[in-house]
């Protein structure tokens, strides 16, 4: 249990010391548009996917994804590269900070429209219950996509095509400026799944020991009794929905509060109180996240431009001609 | 040859993919148990079962997401909307995600989807059953769209469709589900992209799509009364577009008239006219027009719904001011 408490507090502190890298980035304008980060929330993607079988599941999020493609096993280098808008990045400088993909990695993006992975997730999922290979889809969201439509139609298909996926609400408590208990019905968002015929559970979305417990559970519903099922985690964000949003909505102490408890410290306090880990350790930890992500910067900083014929590349799979010259 | 309906050929060409390749399946509503609401999928139940001939919730933002999650995880799903006017529903499935997934994850995804039903008005349906959106589905690139005319094209090119790597919005036309037509006993396929000459002419060329061909046609049947050599494109594809073939047939005849019964503003019969009036213009005798469906919600009274709509009696119209000799 240890070796893999260690191994995901080492994941954990890479995606922390990325986006912190990543935020810097953003401010020195190395990195524009739209830049989500997922400081706070670390324990939620690294605790699930923990638990996949990286040969044959997947994984779908939203627009906030740096922390699942890194938690996934991506390279930080090469993640760092696609916000930089560079060839070498994950989606060859053509997806940005919300598409990241790498199906090799078991990463299907990376989606900019909220929720709208949900649906495709199911799809995947489906996919995977037609071959019977075995595998699950994990999708990710957060309690803004909860109120989109195309969830209640995927949880409705998951449960009567029986599909192998897990909903893994990420309730950071704010969609973009907006706090949840404002806009939903309910605030326990697990008792959903009942309307719908399958289990729900809530989880500390803070603690990534009691996430991946959760995720245990729900893993092996899927893949061994092709039950979906929802797991919300509470979770919280300490930066503003994005790079452009200073957070004038929650106060200083509200943050404070959740930082008092923030995931990675937890884990290092539990760790090195049980012995499990020392002082010199630790500093290797945060030694070595800093190394890589430094070493991302600079290769993204190194790496060249896509170059212009990409332009037209990619739109579908056979090469096509470039339009008529206007006039 | 056999003479069969535009129906039976779609149906033949579903039945002889899905006996290909097993990664091909059918879902939508209606598709199983009801053999289809227009009977497309009649016999493909109990010839594949359940999991292969899919039959949905009413749910088309759901389900048309489940087939693209589907399709990038390596199966090709041929999704049935009812009708293309219930597809506005999944309007973002399909522009925001299957269009995009492989220039976003830089060429990484594929997305091989049909998405196939009838559209454009039919009899009696009121303004949101009657709808014909072709040009919204041609405006946006990552999409490949065809509406065939007659049974052997839609059978040669659902065929193509279905083989394709890309995402393809099928339009058929319930009207035309019981039109017959020759099709070759032998398997064939017709390419995307390619329009085919519906009668040869030299004074000027008629372009059209899907059902208004039909009224073309009967167009250039009255005008051969009165001396006129119509030639009849169809553009059967209309992205790709077969821009050589009309520039080739405007060329020789000079004049051009478009009929689509889309609404005039921003649609693929203006944009046509554009490209003609571009592309031909030193070889044009007159201006090219455009007989469109009027600028209108249809209204529910026939004699209304057939005013709002392109008819023979427009096209000859046209035809004759093209030529100069307005009765």
């Amino acid at each position: 249990m240890n070796d893999s408490l260690l191994a995901m507090l080492e994941s954990m502190q890479l995606i922390r010391t990325f986006e912190e890298k990543a935020g810097m980035m953003y401010g020195l304008r190395k990195i524009g548009g739209f830049c989500h980060l997922y400081t706070g929330q670390e324990a939620v993607a690294v605790g699930a996917v923990s638990v996949l079988d990286l040969e044959r599941d997947y994984v779908l999020t939203g627009y906030r994804d740096h922390g699942h493609a890194l938690a996934l096993g991506i390279e930080p280098r090469a993640v760092m590269a696609e916000l930089f808008g560079k060839a070498t990045g994950v989606s060859r400088g053509k997806g940005g900070s919300m598409h990241l993909f790498d199906p090799a990695k078991r990463m299907l993006g990376g989606n900019g429209i909220v929720g709208a992975q949900i649906p495709v997730a199911t799809g995947v999922a489906l996919a995977q219950a037609y071959r019977g290979d075995g595998g699950v889809t994990l999708c990710f969201f957060g309690d803004g996509a909860f109120h989109q439509g195309a969830l209640h139609e995927s949880l409705n298909l998951a449960k009567i095509w029986s599909l192998p996926i897990v909903y893994v609400i990420e309730n950071n408590q704010w969609g973009m400026g907006t706090n949840w208990k404002r806009v939903s019905s309910e605030e326990d968002f697990s008792l959903t799944a009942a309307a719908y015929g399958m289990k729900g559970r809530s989880c500390d979305g803070m603690d990534v020991a009691e996430v991946r417990e959760a995720m245990l559970e729900a893993v092996a519903l899927a893949r061994d009794g092709r039950e979906p099922s929802l797991v919300e985690a509470r979770t919280y964000r300490y930066k503003g929905h994005s790079m452009s949003d200073p957070g004038k909505y929650r106060s200083r102490e509200d943050i404070e509060e959740y930082r008092k408890r923030d995931p990675i410290a937890s884990l290092k306090g539990r760790l090195t109180d049980e012995g499990a880990l020392s002082e010199t350790e630790w500093n290797a930890i945060v030694a070595r996240a800093e190394e890589k992500v430094e070493a991302a910067v600079a290769f993204a900083e190194s790496s060249a431009e896509p170059a212009p014929g990409e332009l037209y590349a990619d739109v579908y799979a056979e090469p096509r001609a470039l339009p008529r010259a206007a006039g | 040859m056999a003479v069969i309906t535009y129906r039976e050929a779609l149906n033949r060409a579903l039945d002889e993919e899905m006996a290909r390749d097993a990664r091909v399946f059918l879902m939508g509503e209606e598709v199983g148990e009801y053999d289809g609401a227009y009977k497309v999928s009649k016999g493909l139940l109990s010839k594949y079962g359940a999991d292969r001939v899919r039959d949905t919730p009413i749910a088309e933002l759901g389900f048309t997401g489940a087939g693209v999650g589907a399709a990038i995880a390596g199966l090709r799903p041929v999704v049935e909307w009812m009708t293309h006017n219930f597809a506005l529903l999944a309007v973002d499935q399909v522009v925001n995600e299957a269009a995009k997934m492989r220039y976003m994850s830089g060429g990484q995804l594929s997305v091989p989807i049909v998405f196939r039903g009838p559209n454009g008005p039919a009899e009696y349906l009121g303004s949101q059953h009657s709808q014909a959106l072709a040009s919204l589905w041609t405006h946006v690139p990552g999409l490949k769209v065809l509406a065939p005319a007659t049974p052997a094209d839609a059978y040669g090119l659902l065929k193509s469709a279905i083989r394709d790597d890309d995402p393809v919005v099928f339009l058929e036309n319930e009207l035309m589900y019981a039109t017959k037509g020759e099709v070759a006993e032998q398997e064939f396929l017709i390419p995307m992209g390619k329009a085919s000459t519906a009668r040869p002419g030299k004074d000027v060329t008629i372009v059209s799509f899907s059902r208004p061909l039909l009224a073309a046609l009967e167009a250039a049947e009255s005008l051969a009364a009165k001396g006129i050599e119509a030639e009849v494109l169809d553009l059967r594809s209309l992205r790709p577009l077969d821009e050589d073939a009309l520039y080739e047939s405007v060329g020789r005849t000079g004049r051009c008239v478009v009929v689509d019964e889309s609404w005039p503003v921003a649609s693929v019969g203006s944009h046509v006219a554009y490209l003609v009036s571009r592309e031909c213009f030193d070889f044009l005798d007159a201006p090219v027009a455009l007989v469109s469906g009027e600028d209108i919600p249809m209204p529910y009274n026939h004699a209304l719904e057939l005013a709002a709509q392109p008819s023979a009696a427009k096209i000859e119209r046209a035809v004759l001011r093209a030529l100069y000799r307005e009765e």
